[in-house]
């Protein structure tokens, strides 16, 4: 085919635009998608120019996964038409996309964690041969890593490599593939601060070079302001706006984000935290799933009504700790304890000590998806009276009562107490489980990445809801991988990495620069 | 030398002779049970592929007269309910582990059915070859009579290993089992890759089950084979997904499995059931030494559901 050899680039392309064809640009035009009577893309246009970045701006369900993946050959769209270049492409599969120089880094990283890097890259080509000469294989890739501006060590198994350089091995995979139209979703979310101003300029530097066309989809105002050339913004499946990033500030593309509705304004902490040590941790070690240390030693204590935020890149042991304080997993070593008593995570010394738990994605770690909302909400209450009568008969109507009342008070979206948790949406899970855990009194909170995928209304009702645990004499542990979500609510900020708290600071004398290299474990 | 001249010498001797003639359809049960799981689908169906193998093989063996005839056939009626496993999989919310334990009665309970009239005729055997021909000791003989079926499978292991780390078809086997989602990513279809992986591993195992009723012990009855579809699967995970690994272990248990009968033919006849169950003690106490509560077993397929 004419078109296709036209687009599709010599395997190796040297730095610059002088040598070789300049990325094509990239445009969707006027693409509509339903699912069922629902329309999640109602004609969106967005036009990536070439040799630029483009951002692709909009709440969660804006529909900026659904347009990535109609010009990815995910899905098919509706009405409307993908241009590449200067040509309309039908794009039927994401392999038909790769012929067209279309390459997509996904949030979730697509490598295979236990195979080394050459192995991952050469597997993802479209043609492999039926017996692979590793060595020349090798060779191969080497010289083509010459051409970029970073290295990535290729012998590595893709599960030892820390997740800026899996990020860097997934941009490289891309690039190895010939892509040069480039779609990052949400590339920056399992990166330092640091690592995603290198990764980010990185790629700038060669849209600016012409190599590239990249359309990155984020939620950060900050990446957008300082490497976009132009913004497209997706407001409930519409265009809400776009242009150069020039002619915005971070406050328009708020706007344009979330409309005019207004959203609820954050609760203020009120007053300074306790003295008092409320769940104090010495020593704790514990081991992760593979059997090897994930916690080397945490020392931590959270005063009454104090937010203590736990910052980090994902993986350094925040699952392992947070499992631990749930119950969940057994420590090594060290002790956990809540005012002078020691703690083990029994189900009757949480009840004493009025702990409760908000574990990141609750619908898989707090819920029992099949089982109602009624139920579900009941988990901590269904043993004793008024729901459990002599301690051990159910009382349904009592559990279902309780439920509305619930469902009442923080405002979940269902169609009604008996329906399968499962069936609501994440942000409503999350309702339902704050409403569990937070209705009763609360002397410890242990809260995990508590608004991770939800849209800004019901992160600000989340945050509300914490912040005014805090104000009633609350201690909460705050883990996220979310800084700003931690500088805004915590009153105390640690770092975590590598199994240990590294740094602690406040975030009204937090420099981001220490923060990001302890993060990154300098 | 007569008989009675090896003495006790000839329990070690017996031990080995058992190992390999034992351990051939361990071996070929594990081998295809490896390949499976390495796309990261359990088939726990396997003892009724053996059975159904056996039988299958008895059957055109004698009908055909041909024994080498019965070994392809088992294999074709293996990779049929291979093939049937995988197709019921892939369907939605249908779980690997149940669908194997029904093919396990199905595939005995059809062989049982079908193979009713097999049961008295003797089929032509699968010849051995006589590597014992320099010793004059009868023993020593037939402990060295070895079936070219051990020899094959012997072949198959490293050739295994080789074809899952070197062709493209053992990369993208390996892929599909470590990571759905990369898989799906780089556009292999997963369904069609483990149905394949199935199918093939259905072959090996009915080889293995031909090798039951055409060579040791035999001949076709309900009773020929004593769960070594089942250990088989144990023993791929204490062989860590590993082909080479599989053919030691496969020797290990098939010497396990020899123990008793040795120990009879020199005159210790106390503890003989005992000692027949000693593949079985070996399963249980080597799963019971490898495990462990806290963490994942090294090697598994990431996607392996009884492993998740």
């Amino acid at each position: 085919m004419n078109v296709m050899s036209r687009i599709v680039p010599q395997p190796i392309i040297p730095l610059g635009p002088a040598d070789g064809a300049p990325a094509p640009g990239l445009e969707a035009v006027a693409i509509t998608k339903r699912f069922g009577a629902f329309t999640a893309l109602d004609a969106v246009s967005l036009k990536l120019r070439p040799g630029t970045v483009h951002a692709l701006l909009g709440e969660n369900g804006a529909g900026k996964s659904t347009l990535v993946k109609c010009i990815m050959g995910f899905y098919r769209p509706d009405e409307g038409a993908v241009v590449v270049g200067d040509r309309e492409v039908v794009i039927g599969d994401p392999r038909a996309a790769q012929t067209h120089g279309l390459g997509m880094v996904y949030q979730h990283f697509t490598l295979v964690p236990r195979m080394t890097v050459l192995e991952n890259l050469v597997m993802a080509r479209a043609s492999v041969p039926a017996v692979i000469d590793w060595r020349a294989e090798r060779r191969r890739l080497a010289a083509f890593l010459d051409t970029m501006p970073f290295t990535v060590d290729v012998d590595a198994p893709v599960a030892t490599l820390a997740a800026g350089d899996k990020q860097k091995a997934e941009i490289v995979k891309q690039l190895y593939l010939d892509a040069r139209v480039l779609i990052l979703d949400e590339p920056t979310s399992v990166l330092t601060p640091d690592e995603a101003d290198e990764m980010l300029g990185l790629i700038r530097g060669m849209a600016l070079a012409g190599r590239l066309s990249v359309l990155i989809i984020t939620h950060k105002f900050r990446e957008v302001m300082a490497f976009a050339d132009d913004v497209t913004v997706l407001r409930r499946g519409r265009l809400a706006g776009s242009g150069a990033v020039a002619d915005h500030t971070p406050d328009s593309l708020a706007r344009l984000m979330i409309g005019d509705s207004s959203t609820a304004v954050p609760v203020e902490r009120r007053g300074p935290p306790g003295t008092a040590a409320r769940l104090r941790i010495a020593g704790l070690r514990a081991d992760d799933d593979g059997g090897l240390p994930a916690l080397h030693g945490v020392d931590l204590t959270v005063r009454m009504g104090e937010i203590v935020g736990v910052a980090g890149v994902s993986g350094n042991g925040q699952v392992e700790l947070v499992q631990v304080l749930a119950g969940q997993r057994a420590a090594t070593a060290g002790s956990v304890s809540i005012g002078d008593e020691p703690y083990r995570a029994t189900r009757e010394e949480m009840r004493r000590h009025k702990v409760h738990c908000l574990p990141e994605e609750p619908l898989r770690n707090a819920c029992v998806p099949g089982m109602s909302v009624a139920e579900n909400m009941a988990f901590r209450s269904f043993d004793e009276p008024p729901i459990a009568r002599g301690r051990w008969w159910l009382d349904p109507a009592a559990m279902r009562r309780a439920a509305l009342d619930l469902i009442a008070r923080y405002r979940v979206k269902t169609t009604g107490p008996d329906a399968p948790i499962a069936t609501l949406s994440g942000g409503n899970v999350q309702r339902a489980v704050l409403a569990r855990e937070l209705s009763r009194e609360v002397d410890v909170l242990i809260a995990a990445n508590p608004v991770f995928g939800l849209d800004f209304a019901a992160v600000a009702d989340i945050h509300a809801q914490i912040v005014e645990a805090r104000n009633r004499g609350t201690a909460v542990l705050l883990v996220s991988e979310d800084l700003d979500e931690l500088l805004e609510l915590s009153d105390r900020l640690v770092v975590m990495s590598h199994g240990a708290i590294v740094h602690e600071t406040t975030p009204a004398a937090a420099d981001l620069t220490v923060i990001g290299r302890c993060m990154a474990g300098h | 030398m007569d008989h009675a001249s090896l003495g006790w010498w000839g329990v070690p001797l017996a031990v080995l002779a058992g190992a390999i003639r034992v351990s051939t359809p361990f071996l070929f049960v594990s081998l295809g049970e490896c390949l499976t799981e390495k796309s990261g689908r359990i088939n726990l169906g396997l003892e009724g592929t053996l059975v159904m193998g056996a039988m299958s093989g008895y059957a055109t063996a004698y009908l055909t007269g041909n024994p080498w005839a019965g070994v392809l056939v088992a294999g074709l009626a293996g990779s049929l309910l291979g093939t049937l496993h995988a197709m019921i999989c892939a369907l939605e919310r249908v779980n690997d582990i149940a669908v194997g334990i029904a093919l396990m009665l199905l595939g005995t309970g059809l062989a049982f059915f079908l193979g009713k009239p097999f049961i008295q005729p003797q089929a032509p055997q699968l010849p051995a070859i006589p590597f014992g021909w320099w010793s004059s000791s009868a023993q020593v003989r037939s402990a060295l009579d070895i079936n070219p079926l051990f020899l094959v499978g012997l072949a198959l292991a490293p050739l295994l290993l080789w074809g899952l780390r070197t062709t493209r078809w053992g990369m993208v086997l390996r892929i599909v089992g470590e990571s759905a989602e990369a898989a799906r990513a780089m556009g292999y279809q997963i369904n069609r890759v483990r149905l394949l992986a199935t199918a093939a591993g259905g072959f090996f195992a009915g080889v293995g089950g031909s090798f039951l009723s055409l060579s040791y012990p035999g001949s076709w009855n309900e009773r020929l084979s004593s769960g070594q579809g089942i250990t088989a699967v144990a023993l791929v995970i204490f062989a860590r997904w590993d082909p080479v690994l599989c053919v030691w272990a496969s020797l290990l248990f098939g010497g396990a499995g020899a123990l008793g009968p040795a120990l009879q033919s020199v005159g210790v006849t106390q503890g003989y059931h005992l000692f027949n169950a000693a593949p079985y003690v070996l399963t249980l106490a080597i799963m019971i030494a490898t495990s462990s509560s806290r963490h994942r077993l090294a090697g598994a397929p990431a996607e392996l559901s009884v492993t998740r």
